[in-house]
């Protein structure tokens, strides 16, 4: 029996980032592929609060919440450290994550899903000022975690591929290369390491994946009265 | 040379005291310098920039935001007095999905209640209100402390709304001790800790507050 499982699906960015943290460290574990349209009872026993991916298991322990399995993972698996040591860098880290996480994606998803006119011009220009603070972080370095990948560039690792999805399915260009230089070269930097390559799902995946999603969400919008 | 520890809080903010916990628990020193969040003054926004939120700890001269990060900073920095986190790998991540739990649910739902108009609104706030202290009553079982035998993160996280207890209950019309007693139990628990007592903000002091910012959002 694996010692390390990972419930998650192969579309979420939530699920990859762990999977990369885990290959990064050279941990053996088996993915438990989820279908979130029919959560399993596996899903529903050990992540009962949220009911959502991914839950990792460890010796048959649960743990939920992206962020929080990216730092358990660091502890127990001492190697390739993935936050710095520092803990003003750690802070800062874990500050831009959550940035990331609780604003960034937000913000370009609801660019990506607004139909077209001024809601959606305004959407566009938040998710700019966005990804400029990004850029901010990420200049005059390789990584945001410095000379190699870390915890930050795990959590802001959905920018090369899901923001693409997005901007296709929504028909926007939010990531120039001319406006955001460095956010750009990461991103070419990140998807190039074999590791991060070697999990990360193809386009064609997340736009049929974002498709579906966004269509819903703008019929959920008509709907409204 | 002696650290400098400054604290840009607001007197009622459930994260600022979630801080002041943290370094009074250390014994830290720190000036302490109230904002006004109706009118934010510059040195919270250029050490905030991004949010232009209290808590901001600046500890010499470098800022950190975000309350839980705030007190993981406190805990990592000054490490060698009364933990606040688990040393164990996965009792941490325990603690930390709980802590997670509280910042993403409390605050919300606390708000939706003090916020609603009487009727469809309230109700189905108070129904979400409960539900999410019925799951931390499920956490909390029959331990003392979300920590177990002692007061620790998740505690610290959560005890500071009990002084919006008051206003939640009265502006809601409801009383939280009829539905979730646990709860209730385990906060009167904490406020046996002198910490905890000294810095919990008077609720009728806070129920004043929620009555002005009522008041504000045309809801009085």
């Amino acid at each position: 029996m694996a010692e390390v499982k990972l419930i998650g699906t192969s579309q979420s960015l939530n699920c990859i980032r762990i999977e990369w943290a885990l290959k990064l460290k050279g941990v053996e574990y088996e993915l438990i592929e989820e279908d979130l349209l029919n959560k399993s009872p596996l899903l529903l026993k050990y992540n009962p609060v949220h009911k959502k991916v991914p839950v990792l298991l460890h010796h048959g322990k649960p743990i939920a919440e992206s962020h929080v399995i990216l730092e358990y993972i660091d502890e127990t698996w001492k190697n390739n450290p993935l936050l710095p040591e520092d803990p003003y860098e750690r802070s800062m880290a874990r500050f831009w994550a959550k940035f990331s996480d609780e604003k960034c994606i937000f913000g370009v998803y609801e660019a990506a899903w607004l139909e077209e006119g001024e809601e959606k011009q305004k959407a566009i220009q938040s998710a700019q000022e966005l990804l400029a603070i990004l850029e901010m972080q990420i200049e005059g370095k390789k990584y945001f975690g410095g000379e190699v990948i870390g915890f930050l560039d795990l959590v802001v690792g959905w920018i090369p591929r899901w923001l693409n999805a997005m901007e296709e399915v929504g028909s926007i260009k939010l990531l120039d290369a001319e406006r955001f230089p460095s956010l750009h070269e990461w991103s070419q930097n990140f998807i190039a390491n074999p590791v991060i390559k070697e999990c990360i799902p193809p386009q064609e995946k997340l736009v049929n994946y974002f498709n579906f999603g966004i269509s819903y969400r703008r019929s959920l919008a008509v709907a409204k009265p | 040379m002696a650290d400098e520890v400054v604290l840009l809080d607001f007197w009622a903010s459930m994260f600022g005291m979630r801080v002041r916990i943290a370094l009074a628990e250390k014994g830290i020193k720190y000036e302490y310098k109230e904002q006004d969040v109706f009118n934010k003054g510059p040195q919270l926004l250029q050490t905030n920039p991004v949010h232009k939120k209290v808590p901001v700890l600046i500890h010499n001269g470098k800022p950190v935001c975000e309350s839980l990060i705030i007190v993981q900073y406190i805990d990592e920095v000054w490490k060698d007095k009364s933990p606040l986190l688990p040393s164990d790998p996965y009792q941490r991540a325990h603690a930390k999905f709980w802590a997670d739990f509280v910042d993403k649910k409390v605050y919300e739902v606390s708000k939706r209640v003090w916020t609603s108009t009487k009727g469809e609104e309230r109700e189905a706030a108070k129904k979400d209100y409960f539900e999410i202290f019925k799951i931390l009553e499920g956490e909390l079982g029959d331990k003392p402390y979300f920590g177990g035998e002692t007061f620790g993160f998740v505690d610290l996280s959560l005890i500071p709304f009990y002084s919006w207890f008051y206003a939640i209950e009265t502006f809601g019309e409801f009383n939280l001790e009829a539905e979730c007693p646990k709860i209730i139990a385990w906060a009167k628990r904490c406020l046996h800790k002198e910490i905890v007592a000294k810095t919990l903000q008077d609720e009728k002091k806070v129920y004043e507050f929620v009555g002005q910012l009522r008041k504000m959002r045309g809801l009085e």
